[in-house]
Formats: structure tokens, C-alpha cells, sequence
């Protein structure tokens, strides 16, 4: 249950000439490390601890669980840290359900939460909290921006699919929301389905422009093969989840050109980036993630609160992680009022580059977007 | 006194003295674990009336144990957004009272055990395992696509339901209940290997035809035994919902169902604290193995199959001998 | 909705049944000569799947990974036989289930060890990459025609296999009476491991097959465990002529299920919520057909009970 390894960033108890004297902070990370979906929680791991191990701050501890994807593990895991730990700070859930099972309680008993991807509405909108800050964007807005940039990639009459549970209803309406074109089919598909001969069929039949996808990991892989092997060949767009740097490597040559929404890429253009893929890439033997990205700008972001403030003195402490000052890897970074980023949104392309495949900036979808929630926000 | 009686007495003893020396040195979260091999053992009791008196090999009862857990959200969502839980026909309001989920829960669990065992024990052997599993992945499906109570996201409880005179919020308060629960569902269990009924069942699994000769019906039997095991699986299932204050579809899922049938033979099928035995060394075993290695759960299986290649019985029944339990 | 797309439809459930077949088959003829049941059968599917995309990836042939996923599923299954699974004939379905359930987990972590976390790449061969035009206009893909011709070619070569060779012979009479075969000299430890073996080839056959199309990844084979399943209830656990039907059924049940349930609830309740909807049931309907085959015929369609 507890992959339990206590790494202290403070590697080599390096003396820092003149530091203050900060008052330490343990961090609980709960993330997939086993089963199914294990890649994603390894990603957010890596993209963390490298920024932990970058800083070599002797003050910050990091405790990492696995939570099996599993919601009560996930809860039990919380339990743990809170009770026997004693964390002054969780973060790592990958997945919407299980942030879902652990964030309200946590928050709950005053400890900060700093989301490296799962962002649910409910807790963008009526169950926002002071203490609940997205690092990584609120779960609508690489849909969104999948929407927006719809009508520019010529999609005007589109199909759009997602799995029959709460995060892919969120998706369809995330794409709806910006999207200025014509729906011409809708497609609830079972969660976990492999074959998707079926729903391509639909497609060829509905006389669509193009079509929208949102099914993570293995569905989206099985999707993308066999729609690229029955020459439907109607430009493909989806957000970043479904065409992430873990993943089109086994989607092959049926991924490239497909069209996504994202808020990083390796290619963007700032120094932070190319630092963090330079080194990612040398610690790890592997490119980045959007998972990885967002775990090593949560780490960055702890670490620039801990530069001014004490975990001690918690409004303090709010204030320093809301001021957001670090070089985070996606530019400009801000929060918004429900503590969701204000940012950037981008439409990416799977590219082949040599051997490996990657994604490459195409467009911007939309320029410092919050979220369709915070307007319910009350805090 | 009988072996297995002392060795009864020593494990029920050792599962109390875990978080009362938990609480003596601070630290509530072996409460929280010793609450869970409570409810787990609960679980494996309500399965062990079915496997072990009855025969009935049941991979589905994930089933139950889910719609315990989310009884629990139908009774207490609507308390926690001041809604009533139904108006039509009657006006009925939720409830944060644990008795009266309970009851919702067993019933609830009887009712869907009722279901599914009528069409299930309508075959038997291989055929019921794996018409069990599938009616549980049936639910799980539904769980997961139907949207009212979270689908697969599930749905939280903020504030743990209330039991007159405790505060469940409190690790041991909610680790007593679960306990005392437990301890009475094991003298059930226990009074029911004894009663007639229970010989009779017991008859219907060595020899129906005999049975049947006496003028009983086995399928009668076995289904008024399946429906037992349904409701005492579904309030484990309300309890653990409880310990989380969470539920959703993955209480369902057939792995669910495995883990408690692998808790109920690691501490020995029949056995009446077996599934206490087997509880206590899943969680343990789950507990240390995690702290090794990633890959923990390959080290699991390899234990799991020296355990059943080796040591029959289970763990109850290397220690305390093969003798039968029930006599 | 045109009579074409539900013809393509209709062949696009035919696939997904013949690819159930494979699996299905194994498990019946397992249960039916040794009596086991055996919830790995999953984990050897994933096995051949695996096998398949490490042999193309290094050697760059789909052809040679076919070849390596049929003899790797066979020799773990030949293995876990051997090893395990021959220690459990003698014991209840209890300790089957949990010995093999303990396998899963040592399959798919061990699996997770060697191949690490991340989905496989798997692609079709060029060769059969593509649509195709059929008659009539309908565009399909040439790679699932393989896929049905491949499956149905199978459960021909089955069928003779069992109802005219002399290991044909000896399964029949293995099904039949177990000491009887025993008494007669046969070599009973070895029939078992050679049916097993079998068997786990032909899940090794089926995840490589279907690997191609989908994504290779740890933990492929239970989903597809469960609906196998499905299958060998509503065909008789033993039969493989009711294997091959339940899964045509079940493959078409699901596919068509899926396409015309949302529509058939379009028709009176708007679109999203009919969606929705119709996808909840849809993904119930083959559980829904095992209860009704399970009322009329409790033994199965071609069930011996």
C-alpha cells in the first residue's frame, strides 16, 4: 500500500551560507505507483522530486505513497499522513474521483493541498477552499481549449466522445462551452472500453468535419489505432491527456498530426522550460510529461512559499503560495480568485521527431483563462 | 477448553489491544487500521455464512458490500444538502443516524442478495462462481455510468454519521462500534452453525439428496443462507463507507471481491474467526509488503499461492488443527 | 441510421465475438477436461499480447511476434501447469479460485517488473493496414477481416482437432470420465498440460491479435477475462460449439447494443440524456442476456446440466 520512502531533499545536508533559519516542512505525496495508470503517478513523482532534488532544501521532507487508484486507499493514505506523519502539506492525486475522496477532509483538518493535475468543478466552484490551491489548471480547461481552437483547425461540424462517467461528461461540455461550430453526434462509450469499431462507424456515417476525443490512457491508445486503420481520416482533436508524452509512444505513427489541447509542451518557448526538459531528460532517460511539468511547478511553487514564509503562520503561508512567485515552466503563471491558475492555453500537434514522438505548439486557444467556476467561489 | 476456542479467544483479544495501545502511544492511524481489519473481518463473516455453511462459492459479493456503502450516501447526502430523500410517494427525510443506515443497509443487501442468489443458485459449482462475478460487475458497471450519486467519481460524506452516546469521530469511539458489531456478528454466525438451520444447511451441502429426501428444499436453504450473507457483507459495506467517508464503484469491483474471498481462506473457510484471522494478516501483509517494494503486490500472489499450495486450512487451521468447527 | 452502417456494425460485433471465442475456448476446454477454473486465463492473453510487441519492436516483423506470443502463452501457461495449476485438480473450486487469483497478481506485477509502466507499441502490419471496399460500398477495415477469418479458421481447426484426431479422442473421453481415461494408460499428467497449454495459446493468439488494435498494457486481459465468462454461461461451460455461439452472441448483443440502445432512447428523450442513458444500459445488456439465458436453459445453451 505504501511504497513509504522518505527521501530528504536535503541530500548531502548541504550547508547553505546564510540561510535563515526556515522551519521545516513535511510534504505527503499520494500518488498511482502500481496497476493500471501507474505511468501518470510515476510522471508527477519524477517531475517533483526533481525540483525537490534541484533545490537540496535540507528544511522540505517528502513522504510518497501509492494510492493503487483506488479512492479508499487514497483516503486510508490521507488518514496516514495527517495522523501519523503529521504532513503539513499532501498533494500527487492524478485522479479527479480519488482528489475528490481525499481533498474536502483534508482541507477540512487545515492542511494545504496543492493539486499537480486533478482538478474537479466542485472544487473550482461551491467547494473551493483557501487551502486548496491547482497548480495544474481546472480539469475543463484543456477541453476548453480544444473548443476554441476548433473552428480554426476547420472543424465545424463535429463528433464529439468521451466515457460515460463524470469526468467525460465534463469534457463534452468543457469542449461545448467555446466551441462555435455544429455537434453532430455525441457518444457516452463504456470506461475501459478497448474497441471502438462501433462508435467509428458513427463517425464515418454522420457526415462530421471532425472529431473530438476524450478517452485517457488505454482507451485513448486503442482509439487512436483503430481509427487511424480505418481511413476515416477526419482531422482529430482532443485534449492533451489523450496525447501526452506517455502515451503516443504506443499509439505509433497512427498519433501523429492529431490535435490537442494543453497548457505546456517541451517545445515552449522560456528558459525555465528548456531547463526543466534538459534535466528531466538527463535524470530520467525520458521526455517529459504535462504530468511531470506540472509536478516539478508545484514543487517550485512550495519551495518559493518556504523562501518567505512560515508553514507556522498558515495566512501567511496562503499568501506566499497565492503570490506565485516562481519561473514556472509554462511563462506567465497567476492565481485566480479559487486559487485554479490564470494561464495560457495552447493547441498542440503530435509530431514525429527521429525516433520518438512528441508534441509541438501549433496555436494558442486562449489567453489568460481562468475557469467557467470561480464565479461561485466563495471565499 | 478446545484450541481453536483458546485461539478464538487470543485473536479477538489481540484486535482489541491494537488501538488501545495505538491510542496509549499516539498513534491513530493503527486505530484506523485495526478499525479496518474490523470491518474487513466483517465483510468475511457475512461471505464465510455463504462459503463456509452453505458451499455457495460467491466472486460477487462486492455486490453487497458496495450497496451497503452507498445506503450510506442515499440516507446521508440528502441530510448533508438539506434535501429530503424522496417526496413521492411519502415524504421521507434522510438520516446521519449509523442504526438506522445499518438497517437501511441490511435490508437493502438482503434485497439484492435475494435477487441475485434466486437466479444464481439456480445452477451451482463453477457455473455460480462465475454468474456471481458477473452480476457484480453489473452493478460496478452501473455504478460507474448511472450519474446520481457521483458514478465513478463516487461521493463524499464531510462528517462522519452519528451513533447516540459516542463520537464517531473520535478513532476508538468508531473502532468500538465496529468491533462490537463485529463480536455480534460472529455469535450470529456462530448460533446459526448450531441451529437447525444451520445442520440442515450443512446437510444440503455434503448431501442434498438426502436432504431433499427429508422433504427440505436445498435451493430454499441455500438462498434464505445467501440473502443472510448479502445483508451481514452489506453492513460491513455501510461501515467501511463510513470509516472513508467516501463510497464509490471500486467497493463494486471484482477485486473486491477477490480481497474478501482471500481474507476469508487466508484465515481458513468454516473456520468461525477465520475471516477475523484472514483480515488481520491481508492488512498486515498489505501494510509491510507496500513499505518493501513497488511491486509489492507480486510478492502478495507468491504468498497467497504457498499459502494455499501449503498451508490448507488457513491460517486457523494450521494453527489450531483440522478439527471441524461447527459442532 | 442506413442498412449499411448497422451491416457494419453487425461485423464489427462478429469480430469482437470471434475474438472472445479464442479466449472463451481455452477456458472451456480447461474447465471441461480437468475441471478447473481459472481466473489466469487473462493474465496469458496479456502474455501473448506482450510477447507480440517485444518480438515486433526488436525484430521490426508482426508476423514473428504472432509466432512469439503463441509459443510464450504456451509455454507460461505449460509452465503455471506444471508448476501450480496441477496441484488444484484434485482440490474444491475455492482453492482454484484463490490459486489463481494469487497468479493475476504475480502475472501482472511481474509483467509491470519487466516491461515497466507504460503501454507497449503494437501496430497492424502494413500489409493489412487499411480499409477495404466491400461489396455493397461499405468501407472496413481489412485487419478486423483478418481478424474474423482468423478466429473462424480457428474454431474449425478446433473442432477437428477435437472431433477427429487421437488427442481429440482422449479430451472427449477426459471430459467424459476422468479415472476411466486413466485406467485405459493414457498419460493423464500429460494430457493435462498439453490442454492447458492449448489453451493459453489460444489466449496468447487472441491478445496478440487484439493487441494490435488496442493497447498493450498490464492488466489488458481481465476485462476480456470477465466477458469470457459471460460467454462459456450463456454457451454451457464444456461445449466448445456453445463457446463459439456466446460469443457471437455476446459480441453482437454488446456492439449493437451500444449503437442502438441511444438511439432507440433518442426517440423520446433528448439527445444528451439519451446518450447517457443508453450507454448506462448498454453496458449492462450482455448481463442482462446471461440472466435470460440463465431462466430458460440453466445449464447453458449447449450445456450437459
Amino acid at each position: 500500500m505504501n511504497a513509504t520512502k522518505t527521501l530528504l531533499a536535503a541530500a548531502a545536508a548541504l550547508v547553505t551560507a546564510g540561510a535563515a533559519l526556515a522551519e521545516p516542512i513535511k510534504v505527503g505525496m499520494i500518488t498511482t505507483l502500481s496497476g493500471g495508470g501507474a505511468s501518470l503517478g510515476i510522471d508527477t513523482r519524477d517531475g517533483f522530486m526533481l525540483a525537490v532534488q534541484q533545490a537540496a532544501n535540507p528544511d522540505l521532507t517528502v513522504v510518497i505513497e501509492d494510492d493503487q487508484r483506488k479512492p479508499d486507499v487514497a483516503v486510508q493514505l490521507a488518514d496516514k499522513l495527517i495522523q501519523s506523519e503529521k504532513v503539513d502539506v499532501l498533494t500527487g492525486i492524478v485522479w479527479s474521483n480519488l482528489a475528490m475522496a481525499v481533498v474536502p477532509a483534508a482541507t477540512a483538518q487545515g492542511k494545504f493541498y496543492l493539486s499537480t493535475n486533478a482538478a474537479p468543478s466542485a472544487l473550482a466552484g461551491k467547494g473551493c477552499n483557501p487551502n486548496y490551491f491547482s497548480v495544474s489548471y481546472q480539469n475543463d480547461n484543456l477541453h476548453e481549449a480544444a473548443g476554441a481552437y476548433a473552428a480554426t483547425a476547420g472543424i465545424t461540424k463535429a463528433f464529439i466522445m468521451a466515457p460515460n462517467y463524470p469526468a467525460g461528461k465534463d469534457s463534452l461540455t468543457g469542449f461545448k462551452r467555446f466551441y462555435e461550430g455544429e455537434v453532430v453526434g455525441e457518444v457516452y462509450t463504456k470506461l475501459g472500453q478497448t474497441d471502438y469499431a462501433g462508435e467509428i462507424a458513427q463517425i464515418r456515417a454522420s457526415g462530421a468535419d471532425g472529431v473530438f476525443i476524450f478517452l485517457p490512457g488505454g482507451m485513448g491508445i486503442s482509439f487512436v489505432k483503430q481509427y487511424a486503420d480505418s481511413g476515416v481520416g477526419l482531422p482529430l482533436i482532443g485534449p492533451a491527456f489523450s496525447f501526452d508524452q506517455s502515451i503516443i509512444q504506443a499509439m505509433g505513427d497512427s498519433a501523429v498530426g492529431v490535435l490537442n489541447g494543453a497548457n505546456w509542451s517541451p517545445d515552449l518557448d522560456n528558459a525555465a522550460n528548456a531547463a526543466f526538459v534538459q534535466a528531466f531528460s538527463a535524470e530520467y532517460g525520458r521526455l517529459p510529461s504535462v504530468y511531470a511539468s506540472y509536478g516539478y511547478d508545484t514543487a517550485n511553487l512550495l519551495l518559493s512559499a518556504m523562501g518567505t514564509a512560515d508553514i507556522s503562520d498558515p495566512d501567511a503561508f496562503r499568501a506566499a503560495l497565492k503570490a506565485a512567485d516562481f519561473d514556472s515552466v509554462r511563462g506567465d503563471f497567476a492565481f485566480g480568485p479559487s486559487n485554479h491558475p490564470v494561464q495560457d492555453l495552447y493547441v498542440r500537434e503530435v509530431v514525429r521527431d527521429g525516433d520518438i514522438l512528441t508534441n509541438r505548439i501549433v496555436g494558442t486557444a486562449m489567453e489568460d483563462r481562468g475557469n467557467a467556476y470561480e464565479g461561485e467561489c466563495k471565499m | 477448553m478446545r484450541r481453536e476456542t483458546l485461539l478464538n479467544l487470543v485473536i479477538a483479544l489481540a484486535l482489541l489491544a491494537v488501538p488501545l495501545a495505538a491510542q496509549a502511544l499516539d498513534e491513530p492511524f493503527a486505530i484506523t487500521l485495526a478499525t479496518k481489519v474490523a470491518i474487513l473481518a466483517l465483510a468475511g463473516v457475512g461471505l464465510n455464512i455463504a462459503l463456509g455453511l452453505g458451499g455457495m462459492v460467491s466472486l460477487g459479493h462486492a455486490a453487497f458490500f458496495g450497496i451497503g456503502g452507498y445506503m450510506m450516501a442515499v440516507l446521508a447526502t440528502p441530510v448533508q444538502a438539506y434535501e429530503p430523500l424522496m417526496t413521492w410517494p411519502i415524504e421521507l427525510a434522510g438520516t446521519k443516524s449509523m442504526p438506522l443506515i445499518w438497517l437501511g443497509a441490511v435490508v437493502a443487501g438482503a434485497v439484492g442478495a435475494l435477487a441475485i442468489g434466486a437466479l444464481s443458485l439456480r445452477t451451482s459449482g463453477v457455473y455460480f462462481i462465475m454468474i456471481t462475478l458477473a452480476f457484480g460487475q453489473m452493478l460496478y458497471y452501473f455504478a460507474i455510468s448511472w450519474p446520481a450519486y457521483g458514478g465513478e467519481d463516487g461521493i463524499a460524506i464531510y462528517v462522519r454519521n452519528g451513533f447516540p452516546g459516542l463520537n464517531t469521530l473520535d478513532p476508538l469511539h468508531f473502532f468500538a462500534l465496529a468491533y462490537a458489531v463485529l463480536l455480534a456478528a460472529l455469535w450470529l454466525a456462530h448460533r446459526l452453525g448450531g441451529s437447525p438451520f444451520g445442520l440442515a444447511l450443512a446437510g444440503a451441502r455434503q448431501a442434498p439428496a438426502r436432504v431433499a429426501a427429508l422433504g427440505i428444499r436445498p435451493y430454499r436453504l441455500k438462498l434464505a443462507a445467501f440473502v443472510l450473507s448479502g445483508a451481514v457483507t452489506a453492513l460491513a459495506g455501510a461501515l467501511y463507507a463510513d470509516l472513508n467517508r467516501f463510497v464509490s464503484p471500486s467497493m463494486l469491483s471484482w477485486h473486491t471481491s477477490g480481497e474478501i474471498m482471500v481474507l476469508v481462506i487466508l484465515g481458513g473457510v468454516g473456520r468461525l474467526f477465520g475471516p477475523v484471522a484472514g483480515a488481520a494478516l491481508f492488512i498486515l501483509l498489505e501494510h509491510f509488503l507496500g513499505g518493501i517494494s513497488e511491486y509489492w503486490q507480486l510478492f502478495l500472489g507468491l504468498i497467497l499461492l504457498g499459502i494455499v499450495l501449503f498451508a490448507r486450512g488457513g491460517l486457523i487451521g494450521t494453527l489450531a488443527g483440522r478439527e471441524v468447527p461447527h459442532d | 441510421m442506413s442498412a449499411m452502417l448497422l451491416i457494419e456494425q453487425a461485423l464489427n460485433g462478429l469480430q469482437y465475438g470471434v475474438m472472445l471465442f479464442l479466449m472463451a475456448a481455452g477456458l472451456t476446454l480447461v474447465f471441461g477436461v480437468m475441471g478447473l477454473i481459472n481466473l489466469a486465463h487473462g493474465s496469458l492473453y496479456m502474455v501473448g499480447a506482450f510477447a507480440c510487441a517485444g518480438v515486433a519492436a526488436v525484430t521490426g516483423n508482426f508476423w514473428l511476434g504472432l509466432a512469439a506470443s503463441l509459443a510464450a502463452a504456451a509455454a507460461a501457461g505449460a509452465i503455471v501447469e506444471l508448476t501450480v495449476i496441477r496441484r488444484l485438480y484434485a482440490r474444491d473450486h475455492l482453492d482454484q479460485v484463490l490459486a489463481t487469483f494469487a497468479l493475476i497478481l504475480v502475472f501482472s506485477e511481474g509483467t509491470r517488473w519487466l516491461f515497466g509502466s507504460f503501454p507497449l507499441y503494437l501496430d497492424i502490419p502494413a500489409a493489412l493496414a487499411g480499409p477495404i471496399t466491400l461489396p455493397g460500398g461499405i468501407e472496413y477495415p481489412l485487419y478486423r477481416l483478418v481478424l474474423i477469418g482468423i478466429g473462424l479458421a480457428v474454431a474449425a481447426g478446433l473442432f477437428w482437432l477435437i472431433g477427429a484426431t487421437r488427442l481429440g479422442v482422449r479430451i472427449r473421453a477426459g471430459e467424459a470420465d476422468r479415472e476411466m481415461i486413466a485406467a485405459l494408460g493414457v498419460d493423464i499428467s500429460r494430457l493435462y498440460t498439453i490442454v492447458f497449454a492449448l489453451g493459453a495459446a489460444l489466449a496468447g493468439l487472441a491478445g496478440a491479435l487484439v493487441g494490435a488494435l488496442q493497447s498493450v498494457q498490464v492488466g489488458m486481459g481481465e476485462p476480456v477475462l470477465i466477458l469470457a465468462f459471460v460467454v462459456i454461461v450463456i454457451g454451457g461451460i464444456g461445449s466448445i460449439k456453445g463457446a463459439l455461439v456466446g460469443a457471437i452472441l455476446v459480441g453482437l448483443t454488446d456492439t449493437l447494443g451500444r449503437f442502438l440502445l441511444p438511439v432507440a432512447f433518442g426517440t423520446f428523450l433528448p439527445p444528451s440524456e439519451a446518450t447517457s442513458i443508453g450507454a448506462a444500459l448498454a453496458s449492462m445488456l450482455i448481463y442482462i442476456l446471461m440472466a435470460g439465458v440463465l431462466v430458460i436453459r440453466p445449464g447453458g445453451l449447449f450445456g450437459r446440466a
